[in-house]
C-alpha cells in the first residue's frame, strides 16, 4: 500500500517543473513566468486553446501558484511565528512547487518535511497554534485531510467555544481540493461541503491569483482556523494581477463574495474553479443577448448570502455551480437559504444547481469529463432557468 | 557513645541502632524526638545536646540536616523510593530524595484536595447536578500532584478526559471546576466545556478523543523548542490510549526532529472495561516508543513520580529529545460516572489497593513516622480542604447558568460581532468573540 500511495500523492512532475510522461490535462504554465517547464506538443496546444482571464491588456500575469507562494513569502517575512508544515514542502518545494524556494529562503526551523502522517503532523500543528505559533499545514490533497479531520474538527475547530473564549487556534490548513485529471476516485473528492458545515472553521475557495494571493494573507493573519480549498488545476493557470494585489499588505477579507462579471438577467454563484466556466458560459451567452451576473463566492464559511441575495432581488433568477457532489452540497445550502431570506419572493423560477455527478469520479476520460460541471451543462441549467 | 566523626560512619550506626534497638524499618530515618524508644541513641544524644544548649545558652551548631522547629517538627526527611525499570537508559532516577516539611504538606494537602474533590463530584453527579460524562481520578492523586512537583508552572501540561484533577495542579481552583462541572457560568469554561474541556494557562485540557491530544502536545513542544526557551510539555495519555496509531505518530516525529516532549502513560490497568492485557500486545507501555527511551514509574508515590518527572524534563531540557514515562497508579472510580467499575474487576482487588498503596496514605504514613507532621496536624488540613470544597459545591450549585444570549459566543476568535442561526431560521444568536 505504502509503495502505490506514495507513487500516486507524487504527482509525476505534472505541475510546475520536469518532464510529463503523458500529456496531462493539467494547466499549461505561462511562457514568460520564471518557471523552467518543457511544454510539450500537447501543453503548446493547450496553452494555445486556453484563455487567459484578463480585463485590461498588458498588465501583470502571475499564476495562482505563484500568487500563493508569493502570499506566503510575505507572511513569513513579516512574522516569526509563522511556519509551513507538510510533506514535501521543503527540499521537494512543494507536491506541487506551492513552496517552491520558500526553504532555501528561510531553512529547516520555518519550513518543515513531515513524514507521510497526516493525523499525527495535523495534530502537531494545531498543538503549535495552541502554543502560540501561525502554522501553516499543507495537506497534499484534502483527500489526505480524511485522515486528520479530527484534528481539524475536534481539536482546531471547537476549542475556542469549548474553552469558553480562552483557547484560541490560530492556524491554516491549505492544499489542492476536488477534482484533477485522470487521478480517480480516491483523489477527487471535494470538502467545500464537509469543512464548510462545521462552526468555529472559517473555509475559503479561491479562484483567480489575486483571490488565491488576498485570501492566503488573510487566512494566515487571522486567528482562527481557516481551512484554504485550492485547485490543482488553476495553479498554473496565469490572471492579470491588479496594482493592490502587488502590495505585502494586500487582503481580501474572509467572508465576502465577488462579483466578477455584472449582469441583469440571471445570477450564477460559483467557487473555485467553475468560475471560470460560469464566466465562459456568460460569454457566449452574451452573444444571445443574456447578460449573466457571476459571482465568485471567495469565501464558504462564512458564505455571504447576502451578495447573493442583493444580486437575485435584481435578476430574480439563480443558478449554483460548484464542482462537488449534489448531496448536501454548498449549492443545496445556498438555495436553502435564499428560501428563507427576502430573495424568494424574487424569484421567477426554482432556483437550480449545478454540480459534480452524485458517483466516485471515474478515470477513464470521457466519464470524467461528464462528472464534473462542464461549460454546456451550465449553459443549458441557465437557459432552463429563463425557460428559453 | 563517641560519635565518630565520619557523617557516613554516623549514619551507617545510626541505621543499625534504629533498625535493631528501635524496630524502625530499613530506609526511614526517623527525626529528633520521633522515636518513642527512651533508650534510642539518637533521641538520648539529642536531650542531652538541647538541655545543654539551654544551660550553656550558647550559639549552637546545628546538627547535620536537624533544626529544632517549633512544635519539634523535623524540616526535612531522607527517603528510599522504588528504583524505576529502564528502556534505553543507562542511568534512571535517584533512589533516595529528600522532602521537606513544607512540600510535604504541601502535596498533602493538594492530594487531599483533588481527592476531596472526585468525591464531591461523584455526590453530584448522583444527585444528577451534573450531567453527562464525568471521570474520575481518586487514586491517581499522586501522578497529578507529583508530575506538577517535578516540572515549573512555565512548562507545558496536556492530557486526556480524566482531567480534573490537572485542571487543579495548573492552577484552577475547586470553585471554578465544580463550577463547570455543573455548568454555571462561574465555571472555568463558562460552561462552554463541561469535564472534559477546561483550559488554563500552560494546561491545554481536557481532551475527549482518545488519543488526539498526544500529537497536540508534540506540537506543543515543537513551539518550545521553537520559541528556544527550555520549556518542556507534559502529554499524557493513558493505557488504552497507548494502543492509537496517532501516538506512534507522534512517537516518529517528536524523536526525528528532538522535540522536548515527555510523553506519560498513565497506566491504571484499565482502558475503561478491557484491562492491559486484552487490549494491548505489549503492555511494556514504557518500552512501546521503540527508540525512544522510557521509564517505569510506581504512580501511587508521589515522591517516585516526582523524582522521574525532574529526571525526565532534565532530560528534555538538555536538548536529547523526547522521553517517556509509565506511571503505575490505578482508580477506585469505574471509567466514568456511568460506569460502576466492578464488572472487570473484582471489590478485593480496588480494597487491596486502598489499603496498601494509596497515595495520600502513603504520603501521610511517611510524614508522620519521620516526624515531618503530627497526625493531628494532617488531620486539621483534611478539615480544612473538606470546608474548601464544600464551599466551592455550594458556589457550583447556586450559581447560574450561563445567560442565554450567550450561546453564540466565542466562535470566532478577534471577530467583530455577527450572527448565529439558532433552531430555525427566526432564532438569532449574537456572536462576540
Amino acid at each position: 500500500m505504502a509503495a502505490v500511495s506514495g507513487l500516486v500523492r507524487r504527482p509525476l512532475r505534472q505541475v510546475g517543473g520536469g518532464t510529463a510522461p503523458q500529456c496531462p490535462r493539467a494547466t499549461p504554465a505561462h511562457p514568460s513566468s520564471s518557471l523552467s517547464i518543457l511544454l510539450s506538443p500537447c501543453q503548446v496546444s493547450g496553452l494555445l486553446k486556453r484563455r487567459f482571464h484578463r480585463t485590461a491588456p498588458a498588465a501583470l500575469q502571475v499564476t495562482v501558484r505563484d500568487a500563493i507562494n508569493q502570499g506566503m513569502d510575505e507572511e513569513l517575512e513579516r512574522d516569526e511565528k509563522v511556519f509551513l508544515l507538510g510533506e514535501e514542502v521543503a527540499q521537494y518545494d512543494g507536491a506541487y512547487k506551492v513552496s517552491r524556494g520558500l526553504w532555501k529562503k528561510y531553512g529547516d526551523k520555518r519550513i518543515i518535511d513531515t513524514p507521510i502522517s497526516e493525523m499525527g503532523f495535523a495534530g502537531i500543528a494545531v498543538g503549535a497554534a495552541m502554543a502560540g505559533l501561525r502554522p501553516i499545514c499543507e495537506f497534499m490533497t484534502f483527500n489526505f485531510s480524511m485522515q486528520a479531520i479530527d484534528q481539524v474538527i475536534n481539536s482546531a475547530a471547537k476549542t475556542y467555544y469549548m474553552s469558553g473564549g480562552l483557547q484560541p487556534v490560530p492556524i491554516v490548513f491549505r492544499g489542492p481540493n476536488g477534482a484533477s485529471a485522470g487521478v480517480a476516485a480516491q483523489h477527487s473528492q471535494c470538502f467545500a461541503a464537509w469543512y464548510g458545515h462545521c462552526p468555529g472553521l472559517k473555509v475559503v475557495s479561491p479562484w483567480s491569483s489575486e483571490d488565491a494571493k488576498g485570501l492566503i494573507k488573510s487566512a494566515i493573519r487571522d486567528n482562527n482556523p481557516v481551512v484554504m480549498l485550492e485547485n490543482e488545476l488553476m495553479y498554473g493557470v496565469p490572471f492579470e494581477f491588479p496594482a493592490e494585489a502587488q502590495s505585502k499588505d494586500f487582503l481580501i477579507p474572509i467572508g465576502k463574495a465577488k462579483i466578477e462579471r455584472q449582469g441583469t438577467h440571471i445570477t450564477v454563484v460559483s467557487h473555485s474553479r467553475p468560475v471560470g466556466h460560469c464566466l465562459e458560459a456568460a460569454t457566449v451567452l452574451s452573444k444571445e443577448g443574456i447578460e449573466c451576473e457571476v459571482i465568485n463566492l471567495r469565501t464558504i464559511r462564512p458564505m455571504d448570502i447576502e451578495t447573493v441575495e442583493a444580486s437575485v432581488m435584481k435578476t430574480n433568477h439563480l443558478v449554483t455551480v460548484e464542482g462537488g457532489w449534489p448531496q448536501f452540497g454548498v449549492g443545496a445550502e445556498i438555495c436553502a437559504r435564499i428560501m428563507e431570506g427576502p430573495a424568494f419572493n424574487f424569484l421567477d423560477a426554482p432556483a437550480v444547481r449545478v454540480t459534480g455527478a452524485d458517483v466516485p469520479m471515474p478515470y477513464a476520460k470521457i466519464l470524467e469529463d461528464n462528472s464534473v460541471p462542464q461549460v454546456k451543462d451550465i449553459i443549458f441549467a441557465i437557459k432552463k432557468t429563463l425557460n428559453i | 557513645m563517641t560519635p565518630s566523626r565520619r557523617p557516613a560512619v554516623k549514619a551507617w550506626r545510626l541505621r543499625g541502632h534504629l533498625k535493631e534497638t528501635c524496630g524502625h524499618p530499613d530506609g526511614v530515618s526517623p527525626a529528633f524526638g520521633s522515636c518513642r524508644n527512651p533508650h534510642c541513641l539518637r533521641s538520648m544524644r539529642k536531650m542531652l545536646a538541647a538541655v545543654s544548649r539551654v544551660l550553656s545558652g550558647a550559639a549552637q551548631k546545628p546538627a547535620n540536616r536537624v533544626l529544632v522547629a517549633s512544635r519539634n517538627f523535623a524540616n526535612d526527611a531522607t527517603f528510599e523510593i522504588k528504583k524505576c525499570d529502564l528502556h534505553r537508559l543507562e542511568e534512571g532516577p535517584p533512589v533516595t530524595t529528600v522532602l521537606t516539611r513544607e512540600d510535604g504538606l504541601k502535596y498533602y494537602r493538594m492530594m487531599q484536595t483533588v481527592r476531596r474533590m472526585e468525591l464531591k463530584a461523584d455526590q453530584l453527579y448522583k444527585q444528577k447536578i451534573i450531567r453527562g460524562f464525568c471521570h474520575l481520578c481518586d487514586g491517581q492523586e499522586a501522578c497529578c500532584v507529583g508530575l506538577e512537583a517535578g516540572i515549573n508552572p512555565t512548562d507545558h501540561l496536556i492530557t486526556a478526559y480524566r482531567a480534573h484533577g490537572f485542571t487543579f495542579t495548573r492552577g484552577l481552583s475547586v470553585r471554578e471546576i465544580l463550577a463547570e462541572l455543573t455548568g454555571r457560568k462561574g465555571g472555568c469554561a463558562k460552561g462552554k466545556g463541561g469535564s472534559m474541556h477546561m483550559y488554563a494557562k500552560n494546561f491545554y485540557g481536557g481532551n475527549g478523543i482518545v488519543g488526539a491530544q498526544v500529537p497536540l502536545g508534540a506540537g506543543i513542544a515543537l513551539a518550545c523548542k521553537y520559541n528556544g526557551k527550555d520549556e518542556v510539555c507534559l502529554t499524557l495519555y493513558g493505557d488504552g490510549a497507548a494502543n492509537q496509531g496517532q501516538i506512534f505518530e507522534a512517537y516518529n516525529m517528536a524523536a526525528l526532529w528532538k522535540l522536548p516532549c515527555i510523553f506519560i502513560c498513565e497506566n491504571n490497568r484499565y482502558g475503561m472495561g478491557t484491562s492491559v492485557e486484552r487490549a494491548a500486545a505489549s503492555t511494556d507501555y514504557f518500552k512501546r516508543g521503540d527508540f525512544i527511551p522510557g521509564l517505569r514509574v510506581d504512580g501511587m508515590d508521589i515522591l517516585c513520580v516526582r523524582e522521574a518527572t525532574r529526571f525526565a524534563a532534565a532530560y528534555c531540557r538538555s536538548g536529547k529529545g523526547p522521553i517517556l514515562m509509565e506511571l503505575q497508579t490505578y482508580r477506585y472510580h469505574g471509567h466514568s460516572m456511568s460506569d460502576p467499575g466492578v464488572s472487570y474487576r473484582t471489590r478485593e482487588e480496588i480494597q487491596e489497593v486502598r489499603s496498601k498503596s494509596d497515595p495520600i496514605m502513603l504520603l501521610k504514613d511517611r510524614m508522620v513516622n519521620s516526624n515531618l507532621a503530627s497526625v493531628e496536624e494532617l488531620k486539621e488540613i483534611d478539615v480544612e480542604v473538606r470546608k474548601e470544597i464544600e464551599d466551592a459545591a455550594q458556589f457550583a450549585t447556586a450559581d447560574p447558568e450561563p445567560p442565554l444570549e450567550e450561546l453564540g459566543y466565542h466562535i470566532y476568535s478577534s471577530d467583530p460581532p455577527f450572527e448565529v442561526r439558532g433552531a430555525n431560521q427566526w432564532i438569532k444568536f449574537k456572536s462576540v468573540s
